[in-house]
């Protein structure tokens, strides 16, 4: 692919054609597939919802299962990790490279930090008898329940819909992290992106946005209220 | 990533020098997608088809061997006997392979492919790897589900519905690695489905010709563009319900397991909501590709253009707000089902639409009766008979009769056989010559075509009768009920009309393989029609044109008074004719 000859046409619509929308093909097809992306999560934020309000009792408070500090921490590394991505595009956008270059990593590793900080509290929480088919026989959380501080009959609920959906969105991060990984050693260091061509920053950070999003709801829904 | 690039500088027609793998299997190329997806769902086709002939052999004749069953396994049928067991995966196994990877992908797979870079004007679809990728997991979807046919405790055994909790737990269906395998087939399906659409959306909005505006796209690629977004937002949800369900069975998580707290109805209104919308993308595109063919059989302008658009957005739009007329014995709040009742007879009014429509292009048309034309009327005629009795069970108190009986079997072969697979039969002979640069025989086409359409009625219509009359739709042997004795007789009238109208298939399979090699050249335009499509060579080349056309006129200008021939191709320009704006603003 010569690059020398890929000039602004890149952030253009293909052309000649007729007058679709004003934006290039690539980030028209984010958007499209983030439309899907909102449903999939619809699907399962929405069984979440009724699971909940349907359920055969009390829920489970999620102070006592979760650690919610660790996780709000990691929400905030999140949402910094959104901001250092648009200091990424920003800086391409005035056609400044190395301040790029810079920015992307600090999103690749705040990315990639949730990442691992997620895999922690799973192991944690699998240590302290939090599973996927609620709460494992003779652990810790088990005595709780025998105990009565948590519910018996929701905690299967609890733990499927917790981990479906933290599941899910901890592989859409590891997703835009290896994304964005690729588009640093191939694009980006390589020198590929400039002023006049910074289409795969500004795809993939709307991926990163919408994905730093659903955390958001998640985070709310599942380990605050 | 780079497909910014592939867009702006488009591989060269005419010049092609890729090795054969990149060429004929891992293609990149639309129109070689499109033919990859003919010829796979074609053979599921023919797959659903074998396992509904042996559930016909059971209705027909209960309990007697059936022909060359010896070599079925004793788990399934043994001394060709078919046992209760193998006869709910037969029927789980043939509503699933003709829904996923028979209709959806001939309708889908196969035409949006084909035909929306040609008839839009542009050299190929927008992300060419991502919808390499959209028929490669399809592929890998088919093959899983085939094999879930063979591994030692059968198919999956919930019916194509999938009704938890009989799905979700192993020791209630008595099946374990079969039902998983369903739920990654479909799952993969969903990602089949969902690259493509992102593909399609893209490149309707951003890819056309220069001229080629909203309102002269033909209607065979606005349904498959509306279809597209059903598929975009609907299939999410399907994978979303098929992982949990998988989870359900692998992981031991209690989504639809209500001994557990979970929620049985939370699956059947998961997979609704999927699978309304999924019924139009069912129809929709065959709708879209009978419009073209009866405007040109007609060789007049396809009536009511404008009200045709309208009436595919209002159907697809009207699809996401009745998924709960499939539920209404499911214990459904009965106001809840009233306005679901309402929300689903609105439906009738943009379906009549278009019926009239093709109707109002048919009166007094020059009709010539090509075997594409054939099989798009009898779409029409058999698409309204499918549509009433759609209206039948729309209807909450009629449907508490009906509901989970032969009547529901018969409404959706209907629209399923009657609709999708006549239009099908329509499509498959008329694009053939821009696949192949053949035609296939008009001879056996009509042959096949009446007995077809005589077999299928006698087929599928009696149903209706032993419905009504309370056969139940999945029962083994409804003679074990007295009051279903006396339609013994109609069960086998029903079970030969079947083994003869898929022996008549063969005379389309023969015909499709044999004009591969043998058809008559077809030349650029054997169909005399206005698209795009048809200004080029047949087959058309890699990259499709050298320089995109422009277009000057919609794509149903038929027996127009500005010329002497009967009809008017999008791309020739007359007197009068304004260059389109992006061709006017490019010269300066």
């Amino acid at each position: 692919m010569t690059h020398a000859a890929a000039t602004v046409d890149q952030m253009r619509p293909p052309y000649p054609a007729e007058r679709g929308l004003d934006v290039y093909n690539t980030k028209l097809g984010m958007w499209v597939f983030l439309a899907s992306e909102v449903m999939f999560f619809a699907a399962l934020i929405g069984t979440y919802v009724i699971l909940r309000f349907g359920a055969p009792g009390e829920w489970a408070r999620p102070g006592i299962v979760l650690n919610i500090k660790i996780t709000a921490f990691n929400t905030f590394l999140l949402i910094c990790s959104s901001v250092s991505m648009v200091k990424a595009y920003a800086a391409i956008q005035d056609g400044d490279p190395k301040k790029m270059r810079f920015w992307l990593l600090l999103t690749i590793l705040g990315g990639a930090s949730f990442v691992g900080i997620q895999v922690y509290e799973y192991i944690h929480l699998i240590e302290h008898g939090f599973v996927p088919s609620g709460v494992r026989e003779g652990s810790e959380l088990a005595e709780l329940v025998a105990k009565g501080t948590l519910p018996a009959a929701t905690m299967g609920l609890y733990g499927s819909t917790f981990f479906t959906m933290t599941g899910f969105h901890g592989f859409h991060v590891t997703c835009g992290v290896i994304s964005m990984t690729y588009l640093y050693l191939t694009k980006a260091l390589p020198g590929k992106y400039s002023k006049a061509d910074y289409g795969g920053i500004e795809t993939v950070g709307l991926y990163w946005h919408f994905v730093d999003l659903v955390w958001i709801i998640l985070f709310t829904i599942v380990y605050l209220i | 990533m780079t497909t910014v690039a592939a867009t702006s500088h488009p591989a060269p027609a005419h010049h092609d020098d890729r090795s054969f793998i990149r060429k004929y299997v891992f293609s990149t190329d639309h129109k070689i997608i499109g033919i990859q997806f003919l010829f796979v769902s074609l053979f599921f086709l023919l797959v659903g088809g074998l396992l509904a002939m042996q559930m016909r052999w059971q209705l027909g004749f209960p309990g007697k061997p059936m022909p060359g069953g010896g070599i079925l396994p004793e788990t399934m049928a043994p001394g060709g006997v078919i046992l209760p067991e193998y006869y709910i995966q037969l029927l789980t196994m043939h509503g699933t392979f003709m829904v996923f990877f028979a209709i959806m992908p001939l309708l889908v797979g196969v035409y949006a492919n084909f035909l929306i870079p040609l008839k839009i004007g542009t050299h190929d679809m927008a992300f060419p790897r991502i919808n390499m990728w959209s028929f490669w997991s399809f592929f890998a979807a088919g093959l899983v589900m085939l094999s879930s046919l063979f591994v030692p405790d059968g198919a999956a055994r919930a019916g194509w519905t999938m009704y938890a909790p009989l799905s979700a737990r192993h020791d209630l269906s008595g099946a374990s690695f079969g039902q998983e395998l369903w739920s990654v087939s479909i799952i993969l399906v969903g990602l089949s489905s969902i690259l493509g659409s992102l593909n399609y959306i893209t490149t309707i909005i951003n890819n056309r010709a220069p001229g080629m505006t909203w309102f002269r796209m033909p209607l065979s690629v606005w349904s498959l563009f509306i279809t597209a977004i059903l598929g975009l937002l609907a299939l999410p949800v399907l994978s979303g319900a098929a992982i949990m369900l998988l989870f359900d069975q692998i992981i031991g998580t209690h989504f639809f397991d209500p001994a557990a707290g979970g929620q049985a109805i939370l699956w059947q209104h998961l997979f609704w909501f999927f699978g309304h919308p999924e019924v139009y993308i069912l129809i929709l595109p065959a709708m879209g590709m009978v419009s073209d063919i009866i405007a040109n059989g007609s060789r007049k302008p396809i009536f009511g253009y404008h009200s045709m658009v309208f009436a595919i957005v209002a159907i697809a739009f009207l699809g996401w707000i009745v998924w709960g007329h499939h539920m209404f014995v499911s214990g459904m709040n009965p106001t809840l089902g009233s306005s679901f009742m309402v929300s689903t007879l609105v439906i009738a009014v943009p379906s009549a639409v278009k019926t009239f429509n093709w109707m109002g292009t048919m009166w007094r048309g020059n009709i010539k009766f090509t075997v594409p034309m054939l099989n798009a009327v009898a779409f029409v005629a058999m698409f309204v008979i499918g549509g009433l009795s759609g209206i039948f069970m729309a209807a909450t108190p009629v449907d508490m009769q009906i509901h989970d009986t032969y009547f529901i079997v018969a409404h959706l072969h209907y629209v399923l056989f009657g609709g999708s697979l006549f239009a099908l039969f329509a499509a498959i002979p008329y694009w053939y010559p821009k696949m192949f640069g053949r035609m296939m025989s008009e001879r056996w086409g009509k042959v096949h075509f009446w007995l077809t359409f005589i077999f299928y009625n006698c087929t599928f219509f009696p149903m209706h009768i032993t419905g009504m009359a309370g056969e139940m739709r999945r029962l083994y042997d409804p003679n074990q009920y007295l009051f279903l004795q006396p339609y013994q007789p109609i069960r086998v009238f029903i079970s030969i009309s079947a083994f003869l109208l898929f022996a008549t298939q063969i005379i389309f399979f023969v015909n499709f393989w044999w004009s591969l090699k043998r058809g008559k050249p077809s030349g650029l335009n054997p169909w005399q029609d206005n698209g795009l499509e048809w200004t080029l060579p047949s087959p058309a080349p890699h990259g499709n044109w050298e320089r995109v056309p422009t277009v000057y006129r919609g794509p149903y200008e038929f027996s127009s008074p500005q010329v002497p021939e009967d009809y008017l191709p999008q791309t020739r320009k007359l007197p009068g004719d304004r260059e389109p704006a992006a061709v006017s603003a490019a010269r300066h």
